[in-house]
């Protein structure tokens, strides 16, 4: 990695289509204003990176049944407001297709291409019993806070999202 | 203003147009003037900010018809 560039840090914590979106957003455009960019994704923010899982993976019963509310996948994520058990979502989708906005998968497919680093929080991943089969394989990192923070204390901007 | 490349982003919202010209830079020589053709008018101030950052050579905005052709010199 390249020292003398400027870096941008972003938390995504959040596992809502609408900030998942505000978060590429920011992200592929700090990587295009040729900042190295590092996104930290954590709790609920892991759903953005993860695969789609069937539910029910995790190691203990409740870790189960938590797999089954929070199946993960950026196409499953839903509007954090308005979703209107997915009637809203779905407008939302098309209404960015009308516009010819890029959807979420391929904000991170280009994020990834922009050579955004993706790290995911192992801390979490331990809570919900996820491994690191479970996540899409644009992330490039499986880390700790200390991780986030050496990056964060280095960075021009930081955003918790 | 004439330019060496011309990317048309008409029809694409933030962050595409910038998105697109910073790969489309690559593209160029240095001292080549790209110009991107948008239609969000956040262009106007984005390309300059975009330029500030990069280091390429913002030229200027020509306005017709709800289009905006954004002029840039490659530096470096």
């Amino acid at each position: 990695m390249d020292d003398n560039k400027e870096k941008a840090t972003i938390v995504v914590f959040s596992g809502e289509l609408d900030r998942a979106l505000a978060a590429f957003n920011i992200a592929t455009t700090a990587a295009s204003m040729g900042m190295e960019v590092t996104m930290f994704f954590t709790f609920w923010g892991l759903n953005v990176v993860a695969r789609e899982r069937s539910g029910g993976s995790g190691r203990s019963g409740l870790q189960r049944m938590l797999g089954l509310m929070n199946r993960g996948g950026a196409r499953r994520l839903k509007l954090s407001r308005l979703d209107m058990l997915g009637g809203g979502r779905a407008a939302m989708k098309r209404l960015m297709r009308e516009h010819r906005m890029p959807s979420l998968e391929e904000m991170i497919h280009m994020a990834d291409e922009l050579g955004v680093r993706f790290i995911a929080c192992t801390t979490s991943m331990a809570l919900m019993g996820l491994g690191e089969e479970d996540f899409i394989p644009e992330v490039d990192e499986f880390a700790g806070a200390a991780t986030y923070v050496e990056k964060a204390s280095g960075s021009a901007i930081n955003l918790f999202i | 203003m004439k330019a060496d490349r011309t990317l048309d982003c008409v029809g694409l919202y933030c962050p595409m147009p910038i998105v697109k010209t910073s790969q489309e830079i690559k593209e160029l020589a240095e001292g080549e003037v790209l110009e991107v053709i948008a239609d969000d008018k956040g262009i106007k101030s984005d390309m300059p900010a975009w330029c500030s950052k990069t280091g390429h050579e913002f030229m200027g905005i020509e306005e017709e018809d709800g289009e905006y052709h954004v002029f840039v010199r490659k530096k470096g």
